[in-house]
C-alpha cells in the first residue's frame, strides 16, 4: 500500500498508492495456493478509483423487470387467445385473453409506478419519438391495451362477439410487437451486457414470452384443450435457450456478468425452469393430467420471471463495473491498429 | 485533428444511410433539429493541464444553477469528496494522484531539459521540435517506477461536464421529448415535461445524467442555457480562475485547442491529447471536449464512447424478425390437432 519516496514535496509512504492500485486493477481473481494452476488472467485496465463509468439504471427491479415478464406474457397470450379463438378451444382462449388483459394491465401499473412522476404518464403521448423505444413501446400499448380489454371483456360477457374477434385478431397482430420491443427498450442503452446482446435479446424475449404464455395456459385451461399450449411451451424454451446460448458466446466479456453471482443463479433456474417445464408438459399431456399440466405450467411461468430478472441485474451488475465499459471499448481501439 | 497518442483512429462510417441522424459527423446540429437560422454552435474546451484544482466551477454551477446539496461524505480517495457527475454535480473536479517514474512528469516540468531552448520551439513547427520520448508506456500504466526505482508524484485534475454529444444518446431516447436540442446545439432538461421515467440515465454513454431522489426527474449541466440565452457564458467558465474551462462557438474552440496541443508537444508534454474534439467519434463529437494527460479511463471518461441509437436501426430489424418467429412458433403450434 505504503509508496517508496516522492522526491518532490517530500511526501513520504503516504496513501498514493491507494490510487494507484485501484486504479489500476480492475478485479483480479485470487489464486488460491502457490501450485495451482493459475485462472485466466484478467484484462488489465485503467479506472477512476475504480468507480463506474456509466449511471446504473434507476429503475426498481421488480417494476422494471416485472414490465419486461408481464409484457412477454401478454403478447404472446394474444397469440394463444386468437389461436384458441380460431381453432374452437374456448377454454384455452378465454384463460389466454384474460392473461393477455390481465398481464399488460400490471405491468402498464409496474410501469407507472416506476416512473418518478407518475402523475406525468401521459407525457409518454405528447409527442411521437421513433428514436425512443420507450415512446414507440407507449403508442404501441396505447393502442393493445384497449385491444386486450376488449377482447377479454366480450368473451367473459358473451356479448358484442364480433368486436371481440375483431379485438382478438388486432391484439395477436400486435402482440409479437408487445412481447420482443422490451428487448430493445433495454438494448438501447450503454449498459454493457443490454447492449451487446441487441441482436439476441428480442428472440430470448420471444421464447421467454411464449414459455410463459404457455404455462399460464396449461395452468388454466383443460388439458384437452392446450395441446397447443404444450407444443408452443416446447418450441418457446428451445428458442430462448438456444438464442441465450447464441447471445452469451456473441458477447465476449459482457457475458460475465451473466454467468456470476445473483443473475447466474437466476438465469440457472430458468434453464432449468424452461426445459423442466416443456418436458413436463408434454408428459401431462400425454397422461391427460391437469395436476401435471398445472405443475408444469407454474414452472413455466416461474422460469420465465426468473429469466427477465436475471438479464435484468446481470445488466445493472455490467454497468457497475467500469471493466465491461472500458476494456470493450479499449480493445476496439487497438483493433485497427495493431 | 491531433490526437495521434490516445491512438484513437476515426471509424469508418458503416452505414452510408443512417447518415448523420443517429451516427457520425454532424456539422449543423441545431439545423438538423430544426433551427432554420441558429447561433453558431457553443461548447466547452476544458484544459485540465492547467487546472489547479480549486473547484470554482463546482461550486459556481450549483450557485447559479441552484442546484441543490447532495451529501457532504468523505471518500477518503483522494481531494474528491464529490466523486462524479450527477443529477445534482453538473460540474465535478476530478483528482488524480499517480506516482510515474522520476524525470517524467513533463508537465511538471523537467530537470534536464532548457526552458529556454524549449521556448524556443514554441510556435514553430511541432514535429521538428517535439522530443522523441514517447510515452506509450506511459499509457494505462498508473505507477510505474523508473528503471533506478525512483518515482514521483503528478496530479491530474480536470473538470468533467455533460458533453452535449452532437448525437445524444439521452435526447434519442427520451420518450417525452423531456430532453430538447437547443438552438446553441446544447441539449437541456425540460423540467416541466420529464415524468422521471429514467431512460435518459442508462442511456447516456459517459454516466452523467441522473434521476435527482425525492424529485424523481432528471438533472444535469444546461450549459447555462439561461446565461447563453442573454448573452452571458456559463457560470463555471467564468468563474474558473485559470481559464482551463474555456467557453465559445465549437469551431473556434476546436482550433483553439488544436493549437494548445501542438504547443504542449512542442514544450516536451507529448502525453496531452484531445478527448471528444472529433467529430468522427462514436457520439459525432462533444459539444463539451477536453484536454488530457492521460488515458480517459484514468478520468473516469469511456475511451471509446458510442451513441447507443447507432444499432437501433438493427435493434428494430431483430425485434420485429423476432416477433415474426414467435407469431410463426405460435401458428406451428396450432397446426396439428391432437386428440
Ligand atoms: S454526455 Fe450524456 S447527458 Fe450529456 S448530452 Fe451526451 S448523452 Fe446526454
Ligand atoms: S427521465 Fe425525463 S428526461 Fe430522462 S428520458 Fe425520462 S422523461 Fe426524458
Amino acid at each position: 500500500m505504503t509508496g517508496s519516496d516522492v522526491p518532490r514535496g517530500g511526501v513520504r509512504g503516504a496513501a498514493f498508492g491507494r490510487a494507484a492500485a485501484m486504479a489500476q486493477a480492475g478485479r483480479r481473481r485470487r489464486r488460491r495456493g502457490r501450485g495451482e494452476q493459475a485462472m485466466v488472467p484478467e484484462a488489465q485496465f485503467s479506472s477512476y478509483y475504480g468507480r463506474p463509468i456509466l449511471k446504473k439504471p434507476v429503475w426498481a427491479p421488480l417494476d422494471i423487470a416485472g414490465y419486461l415478464y408481464l409484457g412477454g406474457l401478454s403478447g404472446a397470450s394474444s397469440l394463444l387467445a386468437a389461436g384458441g379463438h380460431v381453432t374452437g378451444r374456448p377454454a384455452l382462449a378465454r384463460s389466454a385473453k384474460l392473461a393477455a388483459a390481465g398481464g399488460i394491465s400490471l405491468s402498464l401499473v409496474a410501469l407507472v409506478h416506476d416512473l418518478g412522476r407518475p402523475v406525468r404518464f401521459l407525457n409518454m403521448l405528447r409527442v411521437f419519438k421513433p428514436t425512443s423505444p420507450m415512446n414507440l413501446g407507449s403508442w404501441l400499448l396505447a393502442g393493445y391495451v384497449p385491444l386486450t380489454m376488449a377482447a377479454a371483456a366480450s368473451d367473459v360477457a358473451g356479448r358484442y362477439r364480433l368486436v371481440g374477434s375483431a379485438a382478438t385478431g388486432a391484439a395477436a397482430l400486435l402482440g409479437p410487437a408487445v412481447t420482443t420491443y422490451t428487448a430493445v427498450l433495454i438494448s438501447d442503452t450503454a449498459v454493457p451486457s443490454w447492449h451487446e446482446g441487441h441482436r439476441e435479446l428480442p428472440f430470448v424475449f420471444a421464447g421467454s414470452g411464449a414459455t410463459a404464455a404457455a404455462g399460464l395456459a396449461l395452468a388454466a385451461a383443460p388439458v384437452a384443450q392446450t395441446g397447443p399450449a404444450r407444443r408452443l411451451a416446447l418450441l418457446g424454451a428451445a428458442l430462448e435457450l438456444g438464442a441465450f446460448q447464441l447471445m452469451k458466446r456473441r458477447m465476449g466479456l459482457m457475458a460475465e456478468p451473466y454467468e456470476e453471482g445473483g443473475p447466474r443463479a437466476l438465469l440457472r433456474s430458468a434453464e432449468i425452469l424452461a426445459a423442466g417445464g416443456a418436458a413436463l408438459a408434454a408428459f401431462a399431456g400425454r397422461r391427460r393430467s391437469r395436476p401435471l399440466a398445472a405443475v408444469a405450467g407454474a414452472a413455466l411461468l416461474t422460469g420465465s420471471a426468473a429469466l427477465r430478472f436475471g438479464v435484468f441485474h446481470a445488466g445493472v451488475a455490467s454497468a457497475e463495473d467500469p471493466k465491461y465499459t472500458v476494456v470493450p471499448q479499449r480493445e476496439r481501439l487497438r483493433a485497427p491498429t495493431d | 485533428m491531433t490526437h495521434s497518442d490516445a491512438g484513437r483512429t476515426p471509424r469508418p462510417e458503416p452505414d452510408e444511410t443512417r447518415g448523420n441522424q443517429l451516427f457520425g459527423p454532424q456539422p449543423n446540429v441545431a439545423g438538423a433539429a430544426g433551427y432554420p437560422d441558429a447561433p453558431p454552435r457553443m461548447g466547452f474546451f476544458t484544459d485540465t493541464t492547467v487546472c489547479i484544482g480549486c473547484k470554482a466551477c463546482e461550486v459556481a454551477c450549483k450557485e447559479w444553477n441552484a442546484v441543490p446539496e447532495d451529501g457532504l461524505e468523505l471518500t477518503g480517495m483522494s481531494y474528491d469528496n464529490t466523486q462524479g457527475l450527477g443529477a445534482d454535480t453538473w460540474r465535478h473536479v476530478a483528482f488524480i494522484e499517480q506516482r510515474i517514474p522520476a524525470g517524467r512528469d513533463s508537465a511538471a516540468g523537467h530537470p534536464d531539459v532548457d526552458v529556454f531552448d524549449a521556448a524556443r520551439g514554441l510556435g514553430g513547427s511541432p514535429e521538428a521540435t517535439a522530443p522523441a520520448t514517447g510515452t506509450a508506456a506511459l499509457a494505462g500504466q498508473i505507477s510505474p517506477v523508473s528503471p533506478d526505482g525512483r518515482t514521483e508524484l503528478r496530479w491530474l485534475m480536470s473538470s468533467d461536464v455533460c458533453k452535449h454529444c452532437t448525437h445524444a444518446a439521452c435526447l434519442d431516447v427520451c420518450p417525452t421529448g423531456s430532453l430538447f436540442r437547443t438552438e446553441f446545439g446544447t441539449v437541456v432538461v425540460q423540467q416541466d415535461i420529464c415524468n422521471g421515467c429514467g431512460y435518459c440515465v442508462p442511456a447516456c454513454p459517459y454516466g452523467v445524467i441522473d434521476q435527482r431522489r425525492g424529485d424523481g426527474r432528471a438533472w444535469k449541466c444546461t450549459l447555462c442555457y439561461d446565461r447563453l440565452g442573454t448573452g452571458l457564458e456559463p457560470a463555471c467558465a467564468k468563474a474558473c480562475p485559470t481559464d482551463s474551462i474555456q467557453f465559445g462557438p465549437l469551431d473556434e474552440l476546436r482550433e483553439r485547442a488544436a493549437d494548445r496541443v501542438a504547443r504542449l508537444h512542442v514544450s516536451g508534454v507529448t502525453e496531452a491529447r484531445l478527448y471528444g474534439e472529433s467529430p468522427d467519434d462514436g457520439v459525432g463529437g462533444d459539444g463539451a471536449f477536453f484536454l488530457l494527460l492521460d488515458e480517459p479511463e484514468v478520468y473516469g471518461l469511456p475511451p471509446d464512447p458510442v451513441v447507443t441509437t447507432r444499432d437501433l436501426p438493427d435493434m428494430w430489424r431483430h425485434a420485429a424478425v423476432a416477433a415474426v418467429s414467435l407469431a410463426a412458433l405460435a401458428v406451428a403450434s396450432f397446426v396439428r390437432r391432437p386428440r
